[in-house]
């Protein structure tokens, strides 16, 4: 009995092919970005997890010089003498790969060498003069050194013994030393021992791991648009499924099959396409991981300076994670169906009610919905702290203005209706609005997707704008040098300050404010500075207050995290100095305190400039003058080559979120296209009766093409102010929380009026096919209509 | 002998804004193997309430409804289910055919139900009935008379004790009608099926073995 009533039940399927393409491409789709972005994510999380466990940091308290880069082996030898259970590690730059090396027989037991050497022990990781890295690194290191690949090394660095490594870096110091986590008891203190070093706390080391996290929520949010918009599709095509078999399920009952069975069955059935779907979902997911991961690769290193692989493994926790959001997908878009089913009585009508969404009830639930969404919304405006807040913001906002959508177009279709003159058209509006009902759910698809392109759209064309001035502040200087060495450094002072019109060095020092890590910057006060920083916030006497060392000036970013503000003061060294402004800085996410040269070599005199930013009317000539006077090619970069590199950098950043713009919206055509085409079998009997009367079918499928370029028109008309509504959350929550800083809003209606002609070409798109099935269709079809109404 | 349907003092009424409307008031009936029996009357006198009653589609306000010997009221939704599955078959009046399956496959469904597949009584019945020519095609390809009789066809393919049919030709013009019944008739004999038919046409009704009236509630 039950492989009769399952056989009776697919069978549905196989005489309605397109609608089993609705729901395997709705749900694979929906799958396929949502994995895919947790498949970028989670390769980029294991990469940081490598990176951490292969550098030690977050892990280990470290020791570090108070002022400059290296330590000398004397100071780790007398460490080790006085009682110090420390290990050491050289870090450096060869042929543009990160070199580590470390000592295996200090190392804390946390470092797993036999996994990096993939050959299980200590001694196969301490081979003469061997390295070991990802294929990708070892790639770039093969003309050069003895790479040994293994899959446990983290992307972008190679890892050796340390002699290797410091013989290969031309060295013969340190860069820290990782504190074990067992010291012996009485050990005197650094102080006595090295008191130019400093212990570095775990928690104060870079974890890339949370500065990134903001990037990932962000890719998060947009892979979870991405399935709310597919499962539009996947709840409209299962509606339909189930609205269609209502017949069939009260014949099945009657001929006696249980309803618990029946019930039964169809979960299964749901079940088991929505496995299918989902696993074409995951290969698709995989495509496009594959496709966009060395965009984001490239958009962390240059953002956050983190290495991610640009190698995609199959990893079960985005796969599991597709899998399980598909099957919770399909079993909400179905579990509504189910119950109805499940409460039906076996005698009801087997006639396909009409679409549930059209019952006056489920309109009031709908605004219920949208005004209890839009009431979170705004209690989260006012309310909500941090990134999951804002996020939760931008859910309620998306929502509420799509349950609003089908609210606010009933009535236009109604007031065009009274309106309309001649029976054709009053004709064409009362059937738009009988039609309305059953594409409210794709309207819906193709309003998030429209609303999410402006207001991704206008965040990032105002970044743009933002970033673009932001360069031009602070790329002021049309030649920037940067000498590895302090004491070349010291040496080319005179020569720079004889060629260049203005020298500006650069200082920095890492510190803390309010607990929170930063860095100090020194700069010259000068003209460049005056003329070009613009602030956010100041005071009258800004700039002479810091060339005095009276007061510092703070970034957004540490201004909106420790809430330090003009007239506030953060104390450095054992003074506490006013802030006399904020500046803005887009370019990275640390806090970070300006103060003049001179306060800054008070505060830290070992600290010398080695990076230089030169003014000058002929930049080649300085150039070449540097080069005379030994300066490589490689430490000098232009201002045009920086400013290049920065919004390449920028444009790479945005290129995934341009290519989730595009996918969303495709889907949501896709939605429409499936949505159209499911209903043009229903829509027979309403059309027919109109042909019988005199309309040809050209002229019912033209109107029909109209009906879809209306709908889209309208929905555009609505996604622009949401649009707006969702760019405002971007620019002054999301990226408050995410990055520190909040960026003005621009408006660019040129690009929003591309915007609504791309989600009208692409309604326009969708209806095309079901209007030219009903262009053509055979009068014996039509005629069909009354024949079986008799 | 036991009767295959014994209804015993049924009473059903449906609720409405003015409280509960009766349909029927105390109906006494009884259907012996292999007999055919015309139930009439006035529309809404009850005809069709009662045939859901027989079938198990719906359950009694008071008294009991046996099948084979078996009252159903009590019964649970499942068994009422599996009773209709072995030993009942329902004809309703807009055919219920299953628009996913061709006619060859709604013939036989009824009897995969079952679990009493005879392809070579599917097959005869499709030749008696005029079908042959229609097995592969799906009911949206056939005409009225043409679906009635697959649904015929179905409900005696699986061989049941009792065929309920609710105005079975009420779609056909007369002389298709006729052809129809005669044929049903011929072949519910030939299956061993006892048979209640609802009918408003007192030519039909006049060829059923017995006739009853609904009116009022009571049968006369």
């Amino acid at each position: 009995m039950r492989r009769a009533a399952l056989h009776a039940l697919l069978s549905h399927w196989r005489r309605h092919p397109l609608q089993l393409f609705a729901f395997l491409a709705g749900l694979a789709l929906a799958t396929g970005l949502w994995s895919g972005v947790q498949a970028i994510n989670a390769e980029a999380r294991a990469s940081y997890d490598a990176a951490a466990a292969t550098l030690g940091e977050g892990q280990f308290d470290q020791i570090v010089p108070r002022t400059g880069d290296v330590i000398a082996e004397a100071d780790y030898v007398s460490l080790r003498r006085a009682g110090w259970r420390v290990s050491p590690v050289i870090e450096g730059r060869f042929d543009g790969v990160r070199l580590l090396g470390l000592d295996p027989l200090s190392s804390p037991g946390q470092f797993d060498f036999g996994q990096v050497a993939d050959s299980g022990d200590v001694q196969a990781f301490m081979g003469p003069g061997q390295l070991f890295a990802t294929a990708e690194t070892a790639q770039r290191l093969e003309a050069t050194a003895q790479v040994i690949v293994s899959s446990a090394a983290a992307p972008g660095i190679a890892v050796g013994d340390i002699g290797v490594v410091q013989r290969m870096l031309g060295r013969s110091d340190l860069s820290r030393l990782l504190i074990l986590p067992e010291q012996p008891l009485g050990r005197p203190p650094l102080e006595q021992i090295a008191p130019h070093l400093r212990i570095q706390p775990s928690i104060q080391t870079a974890d890339v791991g949370e500065l990134t996290d903001s990037f990932h929520l962000n890719l998060t949010a947009f892979g979870l648009l991405s399935f709310a918009v597919g499962l539009f599709i996947v709840h409209s095509t299962i509606g339909l499924a189930f609205e269609q078999r209502r017949g069939l399920v009260r014949s099945l009952r009657a001929l006696g099959v249980p309803l618990r069975q029946l019930v039964t069955l169809l979960a299964a059935e749901v079940l088991l396409l929505a496995t299918l779907g989902a696993g074409l979902g995951i290969m698709l997911g995989y495509v496009m991981a594959a496709v966009l991961l060395p965009d984001v690769a490239v958009t962390l290193r240059g953002l956050y300076g983190a290495d991610v692989s640009g190698t995609l493994q199959f990893r079960p926790e985005w796969w599991a994670s597709g899998l399980a959001i598909a099957l919770l997908g399909s079993a909400v878009a179905a579990s509504g169906q189910l119950w109805q089913i499940g409460r039906m009585s076996i005698l009801a009508s087997a006639r396909p009610r009409a679409w549930f969404m059209a019952s006056g009830r489920t309109a009031l639930w709908q605004a219920v919905g949208a005004v209890a969404l839009a009431a979170g919304a705004l209690l989260l405006t006012l309310f909500g702290q941090g990134l999951i807040a804002s996020f939760a913001l931008l859910g309620c906002f998306l929502l509420a203005a799509a349950l609003t959508l089908p609210l606010l177009i009933r009535p236009v279709t109604g007031w065009a209706e009274r309106r309309a003159r001649g029976p054709v058209a009053a004709w064409f509006w009362a059937d738009t609005r009988q039609q309305l009902p059953g594409l409210s759910l794709a309207l819906m698809a193709l309003l998030l997707a429209v609303a999410a392109n402006i207001g991704v759209s206008t965040m990032v064309s105002s970044f743009r704008l933002t970033f673009v001035a932001f360069l031009d502040q602070r790329l002021a200087a049309e030649l920037y040098v940067r000498i590895d060495e302090a004491a070349d450094a010291q040496a080319l002072v005179p020569v720079m300050a004889t060629h260049a019109d203005e020298v500006l060095p650069l200082m920095r020092a890492d510190t803390t404010a309010e607990g929170l890590p930063a860095q100090v910057l020194g700069v010259r006060v000068g003209p460049t500075y005056r003329e070009n920083w613009v602030f956010l916030t100041a005071s009258t006497d800004a700039w002479d207050s810091l060339a005095a060392g009276e007061a510092i000036v703070t970034n957004e970013q540490i201004a909106r995290r420790a809430g330090l503000w003009v007239g506030d003061t953060v104390p450095l060294a054992d003074k506490a100095y006013p802030i006399a402004a904020v500046v803005g800085d887009y370019g990275n996410p640390r806090g970070q305190l300006i103060v003049g040269e001179a306060l800054f070599q008070g505060l830290y005199p070992d600290v010398t400039a080695q990076s230089f930013g030169l003014r000058s009317a002929d930049p080649t000539a300085l150039r070449s003058t540097l080069r005379a006077a030994g300066v490589p090619d490689s430490a000098m970069t232009d201002q045009a080559a920086l400013k290049a590199f920065s919004l390449q950098i920028f444009e790479r950043t945005f290129a995934v979120t341009a290519a989730l713009n595009v996918l969303t919206l495709a889907v949501a055509g896709f939605a429409m296209l499936m949505s159209l085409l499911t209903l043009a079998d229903q829509r027979l009997p309403q059309l027919a009766p109109v042909w019988a009367l005199g309309l040809t079918r050209r002229q019912l499928g033209r109107l029909e093409l109209m009906r879809a370029s209306l709908f889209a028109l309208l929905v555009s008309v609505v996604a622009v102010p949401v649009g707006l509504g969702l760019a405002w959350v971007l620019l002054a929550k999301v990226n408050v929380d995410a990055f520190g800083w909040r960026l003005p809003m621009f408006l660019f209606p040129g690009a929003y009026a591309i915007l609504a002609c791309a989600a009208i070409a692409a309604a326009v798109l969708a209806a095309l096919w079901p209007s030219l099935r009903l262009m053509r269709t055979p009068p014996a079809r039509l005629l069909q209509v009354f024949a079986h109404e008799r | 002998m036991t009767s295959v349907l014994h209804l015993e003092q049924v009473e059903k009424a449906y609720a409405s804004g003015d409280g509960p409307v009766p349909v029927l008031r105390g109906v006494d009936l009884s259907v012996a193997p292999a007999e055919t029996l015309a139930l009439t009357g006035e529309s809404g006198s009850g005809k069709s309430t009662l045939l859901h009653l027989a079938a198990g589609l719906e359950t009694a306000d008071k008294g009991a409804v046996r099948i084979a010997g078996r009252d159903i009221t009590p019964m649970s939704d499942t068994a009422r289910a599996a009773l209709r599955r072995q030993d009942v078959a329902v004809i309703f009046q807009q055919f219920n055919l299953i628009p996913s399956l061709n006619v060859a496959d709604n013939i036989a469904f009824q009897a995969r139900l079952a679990g009493r597949t005879d392809a070579a009584l599917a097959a005869e019945l499709a030749e008696r009935l005029g079908l042959s020519a229609q097995l592969r095609k799906y009911p949206e390809a056939l005409s009225g008379g043409q679906q009635q009789r697959v649904a015929i066809a179905r409900a005696l393919a699986a061989r049941p004790r009792l065929l309920l049919a609710d105005e079975p030709t009420g779609n056909l013009d007369e002389a298709t009608a006729q052809t129809v019944m005669t044929e049903m008739l011929n072949l519910v004999t030939e299956v061993g099926a006892a048979m209640l038919l609802v009918t408003h046409s007192p030519t039909l009704a006049a060829q059923m073995g017995r006739q009853v009236h609904l009116s009022g509630g009571l049968l006369t």
